[in-house]
């Protein structure tokens, strides 16, 4: 059996530092938001799949899966808790979507969720930092703003590429989350307030890189006979790739290039049937300013190296030829590590869907979402059509 | 009969250092730390100062403006974060030292930085009851800031003192109220120097909900409108936080600037916000009105309105004003600093 998935329901969370809310009230108040959208009874979800980074030493809870079924009231059925670092989310949809392709399941959910601010800021620093190589980097004391500077820097020396031009993927992202109510920071920057921020490692300053978060997300996912059932618009899943790469960042040819990026796209749009050029809009891994110019040269929206330049001529904005990370990014929507390779998939479905409001990109076919673990050591692409 | 304040006075130690010096030794940029904070250079304690010393000092200067017979006294109370003894009280000594004793009662308080407005509550009861004449309350710290913690830059060392009686008033305390929570936003724990903060969570959660919350629930109770008041004299850990309170509660710069020294001398916990209302009372006229409120991590605030009177004016040259002991200083640098502080220590 192999059959057509589609989003039939979304829910999310405010993106933010929510100190009076609970790991567990977050993705009941995510799961609740796409059941009702998707206008079904949480008895007729056949299995869950969570994708969550590191709530061991955030909340210091493992054993997720059933957590989140106890509390959503969704007992007995199936859930299973998926990690890939900061691409937890963009696999839990990927492992969602295969369990409906296989014919296992007509309706699962899909969701995220992560609780990053209950620790000391210096705990979360170095509870992110063991998605790198333990044994070689983090070890050594690298952590990932200083891994994707190295990259930044790399790519400077390579390319010509600027602080300027880094800095207009955060006032761009800036913008855009101006427009998203669900985003963390809704206010618009300068480059210069980019320029001026501190240092945090040279040459990221602190506004290009994406803040701590807390937030939920979930999708719910159907195949093909039960969205024409229960949706009138469903976003369909056109393709969907994953790849690995290195854990360590130094073990790769190149630095500029996330393998594992080209090579999940390669398949997304492969199995989409279409080229970069087919897409109208695409949420990517803006952890730092450099990952989104790393991410739109190896999806192939520019030439390798042109990201700096691409950027910094507006042709990612909203009215560019190839909008970027429409909901603010992680940047500026925020990036609850766990929920926010299912927070672009909900993004992509509001575009779809026409229900992006001031940031809707006019006749959208395809959204593609980009989801990264680490400094590249895992990536997601999937690509969703109306 | 009214409960207010017949003398107050202030002490911040002579040494500063500036936040160039402090970001000079940690590799960091002094002007994006000045502007995140608005804080130039803070109070250093002397190798012989310590939170009673600083009390004792600021209650002298208290009692040269307050004119009664210190034996008068019943009470007195010294909030701090940085008590020299962990068992044995610092109020006894500052007792012992203005002849106070022995027909008294004393305690120690702690309530982060509003251990200050927590003494003038209970001098208030215990005055406005008969139990005692007169009450003394001291705010006073040599407060503690890691090595390389962003703290650094801010804490500081100073104090005031206030004590508070029924006749010859200098203000009188109309009201007070308080809006407390269990919300751990800083902390240290016993035998450990330094403190821990939660970063960000001492912000909104923390500082401004509880500093908002407070004055905004005297202002309903009191019938008082912003506008009524001359001065704002909030809790001050950096420059801006208490300028961002002051705009959501809708006072302006006018208001608030008086008070804010932490620009100058840093925060000085304890003797923050009691050392605003010393420098605004310095300058007020009769019959200005004043609403202070203080803020302690773990968390509350007590918020008061007062009122000055005409024998303010009269008495407070008696003793060195606020504005007269910023300017009185000498900086240090580094080395000395962390001499001065403990941070090395001699075999």
């Amino acid at each position: 059996m192999n059959q057509e998935v589609a989003i039939i329901g979304i829910g999310m969370t405010k993106f933010g530092e929510l100190w009076n809310r609970s790991f567990r009230q977050l993705f009941v108040e995510a799961g609740s938001e796409a059941l009702e959208d998707a206008g079904i009874k949480s008895e007729e979800i056949g299995a869950l799949f969570g994708g969550n980074m590191s709530a061991g030493q955030f909340i210091g809870q493992e054993h997720l899966a059933s957590l989140i079924m106890d509390h959503s009231n969704m007992t007995p059925q199936p859930a299973t808790r998926v990690e890939a670092a900061c691409a937890s989310g963009g696999l839990a949809l990927r492992t969602a979507y295969m369990s409906i392709k296989s014919g296992m399941h007509d309706v699962v959910i899909a969701a995220g969720a992560e609780k990053m601010t209950d620790v000391l800021p210096s705990k979360t620093t170095g509870a992110l930092a063991t998605a790198a190589d333990q044994e070689w980097e983090a070890g050594f004391g690298a952590t990932f703003p200083g891994l994707y500077a190295m990259i930044a820097r790399r790519h400077m020396h390579e390319f010509g590429t600027t602080e300027e031009q880094l800095a207009s993927v955060s006032v761009k992202n800036h913008y855009n989350g101006s427009k998203n109510s669900k985003a963390q920071f809704q206010n618009e920057i300068t480059i210069d307030d980019v320029l001026s921020s501190p240092m945090v490692a040279d040459p990221l300053k602190l506004f290009d890189c994406s803040p701590v978060s807390d937030g939920a997300a979930a999708l719910v996912l159907a195949s093909a006979e039960k969205a024409k059932e229960l949706c009138e618009n469903p976003v369909w899943i056109a393709g969907s790739g994953q790849a690995s790469d290195t854990l360590a960042l130094h073990s790769r040819k190149s630095l500029t290039t996330l393998n594992a990026t080209v090579e999940a796209g390669r398949q997304a749009y492969k199995q989409a049937g279409i080229t970069s050029k087919d897409i109208g809009a695409a949420e990517v891994h803006d952890c730092f300013t450099i990952a989104e110019l790393c991410a739109i040269e190896d999806l192939g929206f520019c030439e390798k190296g042109d990201g700096g330049k691409f950027t910094e001529q507006g042709e990612t904005g909203l009215k560019g030829s190839m909008p970027v990370n429409t909901s603010g990014g992680l940047k500026t929507k925020g990036h609850p590590v766990g929920a926010t390779g299912i927070a672009q998939a909900i993004e992509a479905s509001l575009q779809l869907r026409g229900e992006a409001g001031d940031r809707q990109i006019d006749d959208v076919e395809y959204v593609l979402t980009h989801n990264v673990g680490g400094s590249g050591g895992t990536a997601a692409v999937h690509i969703f059509s109306r | 009969m009214d409960v207010g304040i017949v003398g107050y006075g202030s002490y911040i130690p002579y040494y500063r250092i500036k936040t160039e010096e402090i970001a000079r030794v940690w590799g960091a940029n002094p002007e994006s730390i000045k502007k995140g904070l608005m804080v130039s250079e803070k109070s250093v304690p002397g190798p012989d100062e310590d939170a009673v010393t600083i009390a004792t000092e600021a209650s002298r200067n208290a009692l040269a403006l307050a004119d009664i017979d210190p034996e008068k006294i019943g009470a007195v109370y010294v909030g701090s974060e940085s008590h020299p003894y962990s068992v044995k009280p610092s109020s006894t000594i500052v007792a012992e030292a203005i002849e106070a004793t022995p027909i008294m009662t004393a305690a120690d308080l702690e309530f982060a930085c509003k251990a200050g407005t927590a003494g003038m509550q209970i001098c208030m009861g215990l005055v406005g009851s008969g139990m005692a004449e007169y009450g003394l309350a001291v705010g006073a710290d040599t407060s503690q800031g890691a090595p390389g913690d962003p703290l650094e830059y801010t804490a500081a060392a100073g104090g005031a003192a206030f004590i508070i009686g029924k006749d010859n008033l200098l203000a009188k305390i109309e009201s007070t109220s308080s809006f407390t929570t269990d919300t751990p936003d800083f902390w240290r724990r016993p035998g450990e120097a330094y403190p821990k903060h939660g970063g960000r969570f001492t912000g909104e959660p923390a500082y401004f909900k509880h500093i908002v919350s407070c004055t905004e629930q005297i202002l309903k109770d009191s019938g008082y409108e912003v506008k009524d008041f001359k001065y704002f004299v909030p809790h001050q850990p950096n420059g801006k936080f208490p300028r961002i309170a002051a705009k959501k509660l809708g006072f302006t710069e006018e208001q608030v600037s008086p008070s804010l020294l932490v620009e100058r001398i840093g925060n000085t916990y304890s003797g923050a916000s009691v050392l605003g209302l010393a420098a605004v009372l310095d300058q007020a006229e009769e019959g200005d009105k004043i609403l202070l409120t203080s803020y302690g991590s773990g968390a509350g605030s007590d918020s008061f309105i007062l009122e000055t009177t005409g024998r303010l004016e009269k008495v407070r040259e008696n003793a060195p004003s606020v504005e007269s002991q910023i300017e009185h200083k000498h900086y240090i640098d580094y080395a000395t600093y962390a001499k001065y502080r403990g941070k090395i220590k001699k075999e």
